[in-house]
Order: structure tokens, then C-alpha cells, then sequence
């Protein structure tokens, strides 16, 4: 952690979460976060180079389902539910190749 | 100087199973948009996945059959990037543990055996369908979430050709296995190509280009020919080769930037938390290595070895599985295999290519063809007439005996009609009785064409020749 | 019968069953409760008033025809972050404004089937994120205690609504403490469930791996009801586990006596900065256990400290990809861009909060490209110390007594500008999460200034017999699960 104290990009952090900040949001968040990484720097404490990382609060393997059909939702809800849609499709500005 | 290029493929292909990868709405390819989706594969709030049992034995076979190791254990990751395709804005897919590691391929490549590594096969899901309509796009949810394996070879191809084999061979054992049905049309093989040039003789690869997102082998070929060179232009002329994505336009014949090294995403990939980890035993390996198919090679092996057909027809036969099937089908009914081969190469082949009709399709049913074949060996009908029956059957259906009887095509070895027409034969020509008694065997041949033409064809020739010599030779 | 509204689970289920009530009396009663109390309250966003109304109908007539059942004709508030279908779930938040549930939460479905009356939805931080519901985007919320002071959060709504009379009980959800801590600043009974215990389809993320859905209620014994109800393996929740559900209401037990129970006390619960009333109602409910013949023994789990830490890495990162669906494509508000790109950049802007705007933030840098190991893989290693210390302390004791936070209730806007000063007011619940296990927050005693204090008792994965046995027993010899608020 101690490589990355220079703080963060604030302003290019919250591009790569697609919200767009204000001037003034971004100088708060800039403090705020960087206060709180700092405080986060505290597990630097310990050695865990030997630990195995938890992703799953209580193991389980192998739950999966049989290749069975379930119900769909009715068509017409989904349209409704859509900001705005043409030919029961949902409609979003021109996408541009990525 | 001398330029070598370094080529790897990504191969995207959508698995054969009922339903979706993480939801049990059904996959099918041109319903009406948006009916087959429900709240998972729509990102709604609350929505979680549950992973189809169906696919995870389909990428693991597929795996079997790539000569892959199965991963004892693998796990699920998200991938971040925000694309109004993708529904949670997330992919999930497999990151560090994937399904199957390692593989390979072994193909023939220009006469030459060549074996072509894999990296890797993961199990993913699918993005939704976009259309372009002026000034806006429109989405089409039904594909988002269907089952997805990404096969990604290492960089071990060199040229056109060597790819070509791949992509062919892989998308031969994947329909043999039954793992998709690889149709390019319907986006279910879709590759990323990853090319490189470097002088000859140099160590480290050249900077990587990606090409994204192509369904035709043709157009792969074009757009890896144009990168090929491309490169190889900025190269000689001093430059350097930028490691960006690029997209294949096949209506100008070429390749466009659309992401540089700069702009590359950030995928922020982590465990997904609503998954659970799958483990695979070594008896579970054991249970799907049982219930693999044959695959084209150890079928043409064994056509060869078992069945003593030549290599060459072992080889026409097994390049397409339901060509392959169909003939399976038919020696169930037979034991002549070189007799029903010679009919799928010769008669079927041509009759299929001209009518646009498949094999399975065909009204001729491997039943049928071996029924013929059994007519001819049993010398009730000549092989001539065979093929006359054979496409009767293909144009109008209809059972082989009827046909023969119908139309009065049963050969004929009854003596007494023989010999009429074989005195008549040697009396009508006796040059040829001459020439015959003079040392010259292949003068019977005027004679038995005779008697052939005297019974419209329907004379056994066996028991013609037979008949001729011991006339002459008596 | 003007009172039913202050009733219990357990005592309305009887005079349903007798005949002494039906569920329209129960219903309209708390309506008439909610409209008199809830402008100073605040605690609902949505009052179901017609399909309540008929859901009480068609639970009378149900009980007519022979159906029984606990919760039969027993009205619920549910947190708006689960779907219920046909109705809005906002999570307290603009961004979803439009979006109609088209399917029920697992838990709906089940409370639908134990005939149970969805009364309406209530308030909550946007998202679930916050600790005082002061971060709700579409209300605001009081303790029923005083309304000057929060009702804690994110649950506030759920924990508000139970303790001002306004609902029997309520489904809320915690992630970090989001149940218990609401619970015990609005001296209500709240239950975190083990992970994996109650289904999650259908609730709304903030963060997968942590988040579960629990009861807040008058009693013990109504959230032992609760559960029992909404338990249990779901085939559409694969981190739910198939273990079979106890009667948690027989195993509440009939005597109150805790002999041969052995409650853990670890020393490193009682933090810095923890209010002395505090620390003395915890320290007087531990005597009080004591006396109930329970053996008291000391435990440590040392790396506690860090659970803040650890918290906000993971639950941030994980908030970050489960929030990136609110977009403005498929449902809820958009406001509109050249292309989807800047669509997504305007309409989260104005659509999130600025508390969900800063976790989405930190939690997106935390899995950023060359900080991944620093932040997010560092904290999963800690977070298998915390649950090693958990393992370590429950061979010495069958539960562990504890604060639920360092203070009572304070007053509304005292934190809102320092988000870490929020955050380590979680320090005491956010360690259950992360390593999975259950916990129950119940009432034991009151500050000098009027307001609910709160006790934790902590159990193993899976003993929610065990804490629901402590805390019944406590309750039954206290009384201050008895008291009321003054409305």
C-alpha cells in the first residue's frame, strides 16, 4: 500500500465508474477519500503473505442448476420498465464501435 | 528484410444448452426481441445468477476433447466495463481459475502435421444483440447471459493457412462433440485475432494487435493478410507498431483503429461474491472422457484399419460429422463399406450439392442405400442400376425393391436366356470369335457388349463371361 | 381493541387464531397509527393502504376456511430495497425512480405464503449505505425516542416503524450493522442471520458477500417467528445454504435460566470514544446474565480493530460493480446523452447520492488496475483473520456479549460531513459480516437523555438458537423491551 499514499485520481476514478463530478464534488471527495485511505493504511501492520483471502463468507461449492426452462418475463413489462424504447426493443443513443 | 508473423485466436462459441448460463430463460436464435428475459439476465435489482449444469459439462468436454487439463478447481470473476450490451454492467467470466488450461490441436497444415497450443478454455456469458437504426441503437436482450466458452489458443500460428486449420479442426471437434453448432451465421463462432510481425530471427514478439469480433473464416483470412502487411509497412519504414484494438471493415477489405493502448479498459476483475466455486473430481473427469464422442482423426483411423476403406475416403467422409453419422448409419445395415462409400463420394454428393438439401434430410435414408447395396452384391441388380435406383429414391422416394421390380431392372442369369443371346453373339460376329481363338483375350469384350445390348442391360455380366468362354474355349 | 397496534407477534397470532381480532381490525388500526404518527416519524415511503387492505381479507377468510398459521393476517413493513412485485422499490434513491419490481424478493414470496400483510415500504440510506438513513434520497426519518436524533440506518424505517407502533415488525437488511444498530438506537430486537441462511433473490446488492436479510421486532420471540419464516435453501440465491431450519421459537425455552451457558466478554469491544452509559448498561446486562447462571468468560478477537478497514474495501468494491446496473438503459431514470457514454456520466450524477457517489468511488479504486493487491486482496487475507478469531473465541464460549455501537442514537446532522467519523461508528457490527456468523440486538437499558441502548450477542455460523435462548432469557427477566415512546 505504501507505493500507492499519493492518493487517488479522483477525477479519473469516477470517469472509470461512468459519474460525472462536479468541481465541487470532486475537491470534497478528494479529501474525503484520501482520508479515508489513509486510515485504511492501517492493515500495512500486519503480515499476510501467508494467508489465504476470504471471498465467500461461508464456503459452498458446486451449486448450479439443471439445464431446465423457466418462465420469462412478460415482454410488455420490461418495455414499461425502459426509459425509452422503439420496436420492443430498448433504445439508447447511437453506440459507436467499442 | 524477412518478416514473421505470430498469430493467436480467441474463440468465442455458444454452447448447445436449453437455456441461459445463469438463468433458466430459454435460448433461441431469431425470437421476437426481448420475450426470452427475466430479471437475472436483465440486470434487474436483486437479481442473482445460478450457473447452468449443462454448460459447465459442455466447456469441460470440450476441454476433454482439446486434450486440456480439467481444473480441479475453478471460480467465478466479474469483469467491469460499462456497454449497454451488457446488462449488470459486468461480465461475469473466469479470471485466474478457469474451467480447462492448456490443450492443443493437431492438424495437417499444407501436408504438414502441425500442433497448435491452447492457453485456456473459460466459461462466460454472452452479450445482447445491438441494431444500429439511424440516430440511435436498439437492444435486444435475448442473447445477453447465454452460454459463452472462450477458447484462447497461445501465439503458435504463423500464417493464414495454419489458422485456417485451426479454426476448421476446432469448429469440426466442436460440432463431433456436440458442444455447439459453431454456426458463424448465427454468431455462434466468433473470433478475436491477435497478430504480430517480427524480423526473422528476432527472439521477442513484435508489438500485439488485436482484431476484434469476427464471425467468417473469410474475413478473418482477409483481415490477418491486411494486418500482416500493414505492420510490415511501418515496420520497413522505420516505425514502430502500436499495441491497439483494431476492427475488421470487410466492405473496404480493412482494418481500423478503435481502441489505442491509452484508452484500454480497466476491468477491475474480482471474485464474483454471488457465485460459488466449482470443484471437479478426477471420477467426474472419468464419467464425461466415457461419454465423449469419436472425433474425426480416430474416426478416419479407424475407417481405415477396421472398415479397409483408403485413406482418401476416410478422409472425404469424416470432414463433415453428419456426412460421417449418416455413413455410421448405414453400416449398421452393411458390412460394404467401400460399396456405401463409393455412393455417399459419387452419387450422393452430387445429387445433394445440385438439390441444397442436407444429407440427414435426404429422401435416400442410409436404410435405403444399404438395401441397394445388398441388391448389387447379391448380383440382383447391375451397379449401373443401382445408381438408377439410388436417384429415383433421391428425386421421388420410394422403397429400392418396388423400384427394381417396377421397372424391370432385376439382372439376368437364368442359362437359357444367356445362351440364346451368346449364340446369337458368336454367330453375328465372327472376327471378333477369331481374333479371340487367335490369342487375343480382350476380343471377348465385342461379344459380351453384344449380348449386354441384346438384353437391354439386364444380363448378368459375370454369368455372360462365364457363358462366352466356355463357348469359345470349348 | 384500540390497542392492537402495540401488540406483539405472538399475542395477535393468538387472538387471531381465537377470534378475537381479525387481521382488517389489526390493518385498519395501524394505518390510523401510521397517519397519526408518521409525519413526525417519517419511517414509510410507500403505504400499500388497498393491497393491505385486501391482503387482511383474503388472511381473514383464509383463517375462516381452516388455513392457521403464525403470521397469518400479521402486518409487516418491508425495507424498500426488496422487490415486491407490481410496487416501486426505489432504495431511497432517485436513479430508480420508474422502476416497477416485475417479481417478488424470495422472502416476499415466503412471508406471502405464511399469509403474512405487506403493509408498505419503508425508508432506509440510499442503497443501504449509511448508518443514520440521513443518505435517503426520497425521505426523512426520525427516532420515535426523539425526534431530533436519527433512527439509525440503514435500516432506520424498519427499526422506526416497529418502535413507534407503526408496523408489528419489519424486514430490514445488514451489511454492516444496518439491522442491529438501527435496532438498538430505536430500542427494537433485531437479528442479523447467518450468511447464507436467508435467501438474497430479490434483495437489491450493496454488497453480495456480506448482506443479509433479518427481522426487527418488539420481542425476541417475534423475531424468532420472523425467521423461522423467511429461512431456508433457495435454489435462485447459490450462496444460500441447504441446512435445515430449527423451530427458533421452541428453542427459545420455557425457564430463564442461562446455567451451563458459557457468554464470551471480549475485552477489545469496548473501544475508545465509547459513551460511559454505554459501556455501563452492556457491563449491567453482563452481571445481569451472570445472575441468570451464566458463566461469563473472557475472549479476544484481535484483529477486530481492522474491521473497519477491511468493511469498506470489500463492501465498497463490491457495491461498485453491483450499483453499475443502474445505468438508465433498461429501467429507471435517464437523462439522455449523444451517446451511452455520457448518458451513463449525467444520469448516475444526478441520480446517486453523494454518500453512494463516494463508496462507488472508493470502491472502484480499490480494484483498480495496480491497486487490486494493496486494497482488495489485502482485505480479504484480513478478513480470514476476523473470522479466525471468531472460530478461536466460540471453542471458549457458546456466544459473546457485546455493545452494538459505542454510542445512543445522536442527533440528526452531528456526522453527515465526515463520512470516517460515520464509518467507525460500525467498528462494533461490521466484524460479524465479514466473517459470516449471526447476531441479535436487543434493548438493555436507556441513556440519561431518554434514548435505547442496545446489546449484541454474537453466535457461531448457525447458532441462532443459541443468541435468540440468551436474549429471550434476558428479556423475560428485563423490562425494557416494555417501554414505549412518547408520540
Amino acid at each position: 500500500m505504501s507505493e500507492s499514499n499519493q492518493g487517488m485520481d479522483v477525477g479519473y476514478v469516477a470517469r472509470l465508474a461512468c459519474i460525472d463530478l462536479t468541481e465541487e464534488e470532486r475537491g470534497l471527495f478528494q479529501g474525503q477519500l484520501d482520508q479515508i485511505l489513509h486510515y485504511v493504511e492501517q492493515l500495512d501492520e500486519l503480515d499476510v503473505s501467508n494467508v489465504e483471502p476470504t471471498a465467500h463468507a461461508i464456503p459452498v461449492y458446486n451449486v448450479l442448476r439443471k439445464d431446465e426452462l423457466g418462465s420469462s418475463l412478460d415482454h410488455d413489462a420490461v418495455i414499461a420498465n425502459a426509459p425509452s424504447a422503439a420496436d420492443g426493443q430498448i433504445r439508447v443513443p447511437k453506440i459507436i464501435d467499442q | 528484410m524477412k518478416y514473421e508473423a505470430t498469430i493467436g485466436l480467441e474463440t468465442h462459441i455458444m454452447q448447445k444448452t436449453n437455456t441461459k448460463m445463469f438463468c433458466s430463460c430459454k435460448y433461441e436464435y431469431g425470437a421476437e426481441p426481448n420475450t426470452h428475459v427475466c430479471p437475472v439476465c436483465l440486470g434487474y435489482p436483486g437479481a442473482l445468477p445460478v450457473l447452468n449444469e449443462k454448460a459447465i459439462t459442455l466447456c469441460c468436454k470440450a476441454g476433454l476433447l482439446l486434450g486440456c487439463e480439467i481444473n480441479p478447481y475453478s471460480k467465478w470473476d466479474r469483469k467491469n466495463y460499462f456497454y449497454p450490451d451488457m446488462s449488470k454492467n459486468y461480465q461475469i467470466s473466469q479470471y485466474d481459475q478457469p474451467l480447462c488450461l492448456g490443450g492443443q490441436l493437431e492438424v495437417e497444415v499444407e501436408g504438414e502435421m502441425k500442433t497448435f497450443t491452447l492457453e485456456r478454455i473459460h466459461q462466460e456469458e454472452n452479450a445482447a444483440k445491438n441494431t444500429h437504426a439511424s440516430g440511435a441503437s436498439l437492444v435486444d436482450y435475448n442473447r445477453a447471459g447465454t452460454a459463452l466458452m472462450e477458447i484462447v489458443s497461445n501465439p503458435c500460428m504463423h500464417s493464414t493457412a495454419d489458422v485456417m486449420a485451426y479454426m476448421t479442426a476446432l469448429k469440426q471437434i466442436m460440432q463431433y462433440g456436440g458442444i455447439s453448432d459453431c454456426d458463424q451465421e448465427k454468431g455462434q463462432m466468433r473470433s478475436d485475432v491477435n497478430v504480430s510481425v517480427r524480423p526473422v530471427g528476432q527472439k521477442e514478439l513484435g508489438s500485439k494487435v488485436e482484431i476484434k469480433n469476427m464471425n467468417s473464416f473469410a474475413f478473418i483470412m482477409q483481415a490477418i493478410e491486411y494486418e500482416i502487411d500493414r505492420q510490415i509497412e511501418v515496420l520497413e519504414r522505420g516505425g514502430k507498431v502500436d499495441q491497439e484494438t483494431r476492427g475488421y471493415d470487410s466492405d473496404r477489405g480493412e482494418t481500423f483503429v478503435q481502441r489505442t493502448k491509452e484508452d484500454a479498459h480497466d476491468y477491475r476483475y474480482f471474485p464474483e461474491p454471488d457465485l460459488m466455486p466449482v470443484k471437479i473430481s478426477a471420477e467426474q473427469i472419468e464419467v464425461w472422457r466415457s461419454e465423449l464422442p469419436e472425433l474425426p482423426s480416430q474416426r478416419r483411423v479407424r475407417y481405415v484399419s477396421e472398415l479397409g476403406l483408403p485413406e482418401y475416403d476416410a478422409g472425404v467422409l469424416t470432414a463433415d460429422k453428419a456426412v460421417s453419422d449418416w455413413f455410421e448409419s448405414a453400416m449398421q445395415h452393411t458390412a460394404n463399406a467401400k460399396a456405401v462409400s463409393n455412393f455417399i463420394m459419387g452419387e450422393m454428393m452430387r445429387l445433394l450439392a445440385g438439390s441444397g438439401i442436407s444429407i440427414a434430410d435426404s429422401k435416400v435414408t442410409p436404410e435405403k442405400l444399404a438395401e441397394i447395396v445388398g441388391m448389387i452384391d447379391a448380383k440382383t441388380i447391375s451397379t449401373s442400376a443401382g445408381k438408377q435406383v439410388f436417384e429415383i429414391i433421391f428425386n421421388e422416394g420410394g422403397e429400392p425393391k418396388a423400384i427394381v421390380e417396377q421397372k424391370g431392372m432385376a439382372q439376368v442369369s437364368d442359362d437359357s436366356a444367356l445362351e440364346g443371346w451368346a449364340d446369337a453373339a458368336i454367330a453375328s460376329n465372327p472376327k471378333a470369335v477369331e481374333e479371340y481363338k487367335g490369342g487375343k483375350p480382350a476380343a471377348i469384350n465385342s461379344l459380351m457388349g453384344l449380348v449386354m445390348k441384346a438384353s437391354k442391360g439386364k444380363a448378368n455380366p459375370g454369368a455372360v463371361m462365364q457363358m462366352l468362354k466356355q463357348k469359345l474355349d470349348g | 381493541m384500540a390497542e392492537l397496534h402495540t401488540l406483539t407477534i405472538a399475542e395477535l397470532s393468538e387472538m387471531l387464531s381465537s377470534g378475537a381480532c381479525t387481521s382488517v381490525e389489526l390493518v385498519k388500526d395501524l394505518l390510523a397509527v401510521i397517519d397519526a404518527r408518521d409525519e413526525k416519524v417519517g419511517a414509510y415511503l410507500t403505504i400499500d393502504r388497498e393491497a393491505a387492505m385486501e391482503q387482511a381479507h383474503a388472511a381473514d377468510e383464509a383463517r375462516a376456511a381452516g388455513k392457521s398459521g403464525v403470521l397469518l393476517g400479521i402486518p409487516v413493513a418491508i425495507k424498500d430495497l426488496l422487490n415486491v412485485k407490481g410496487q416501486p422499490c426505489t432504495c431511497s434513491s432517485k436513479i430508480l425512480e420508474g422502476y416497477t419490481a416485475p417479481y417478488d424478493a424470495t422472502v416476499i414470496t415466503r412471508l406471502r405464503d405464511a399469509g403474512a400483510v405487506l403493509l408498505g415500504r419503508v425508508n432506509m440510506d440510499e442503497f443501504a449505505m449509511g448508518s443514520s438513513t440521513e443518505n435517503a434520497a426520497l425521505g426523512k426519518t426520525s427516532n420515535p425516542w426523539n425526534l431530533e436524533h436519527v433512527p439509525g440506518g440503514s435500516s432506520g424505517g424498519s427499526a422506526a416503524c416497529v418502535s413507534a407502533d407503526e408496523a408489528i415488525a419489519s424486514l430490514g437488511s445488514d451489511t454492516g450493522g444496518s439491522i442491529r444498530q438501527p435496532a438498538s438506537f430505536c430500542g427494537c430486537v433485531g437479528v442479523k442471520p447467518t450468511y447464507g441462511r436467508v435467501s438474497r433473490y430479490g434483495l437489491t446488492a450493496f454488497a453480495s458477500s456480506l448482506d443479509q436479510i433479518g427481522p426487527i421486532t418488539k420481542t425476541v420471540k417475534d423475531s424468532a417467528l420472523l425467521l423461522e419464516a423467511i429461512c431456508g435453501l433457495d435454489k435462485m440465491d447459490s450462496s444460500s445454504v441447504d441446512m435445515e431450519v430449527p423451530a427458533f421459537s421452541a428453542a427459545l425455552g420455557s425457564d430463564t435460566s442461562l446455567a451451563g451457558m458459557k457468554l464470551g466478554l471480549p475485552k477489545e469491544y469496548f473501544v475508545d470514544g465509547m459513551d460511559p452509559e454505554v459501556e455501563k448498561a452492556v457491563r449491567d446486562a453482563v452481571e445481569h446474565c451472570r445472575s441468570l447462571g451464566a458463566e461469563i468468560v473472557d475472549v479476544s478477537l484481535p484483529n477486530a480493530k481492522y474491521a473497519i478497514a477491511v468493511y469498506y474495501i470489500i463492501a465498497t468494491a463490491e457495491a461498485s460493480a453491483n450499483l453499475a446496473r443502474f445505468d438508465g438503459i433498461r429501467y429507471g431514470m435517464r437523462l439522455d446523452g449523444k451517446d451511452p457514454a455520457e448518458l451513463y456520466g449525467r444520469t448516475r450524477a444526478a441520480g446517486f447520492g453523494p454518500e453512494v457517489k463516494r463508496r462507488i468511488i472508493l470502491g472502484t479504486y480499490v480494484l483498480s488496475s495496480g491497486y487490486y493487491d494493496a486494497y482488495y486482496l489485502k482485505a480479504q487475507k484480513v478478513r480470514t483473520l476476523i473470522r479466525n478469531d471468531f472460530s478461536d473465541a466460540f471453542k471458549q464460549c457458546d456466544a459473546i456479549l457485546a455493545p452494538v455501537t459505542p454510542t445512543a442514537a445522536y442527533r440528526k446532522g452531528e456526522k453527515t460531513d465526515d463520512p470516517l467519523k460515520m464509518y467507525l461508528d460500525d467498528i462494533l457490527t461490521t466484524p460479524v459480516n465479514l466473517a459470516g456468523n449471526c447476531a441479535l440486538s436487543l434493548p438493555c437499558g436507556f441513556s440519561g437523555a431518554g434514548l435505547p441502548i442496545g446489546l449484541q450477542i454474537i453466535g457461531d455460523a448457525f447458532r441462532e438458537e443459541t443468541i435468540l435462548r440468551v436474549g429471550y432469557a434476558y428479556e423475560q427477566t428485563t423490562d425494557w423491551h416494555t417501554r414505549k415512546p412518547e408520540l
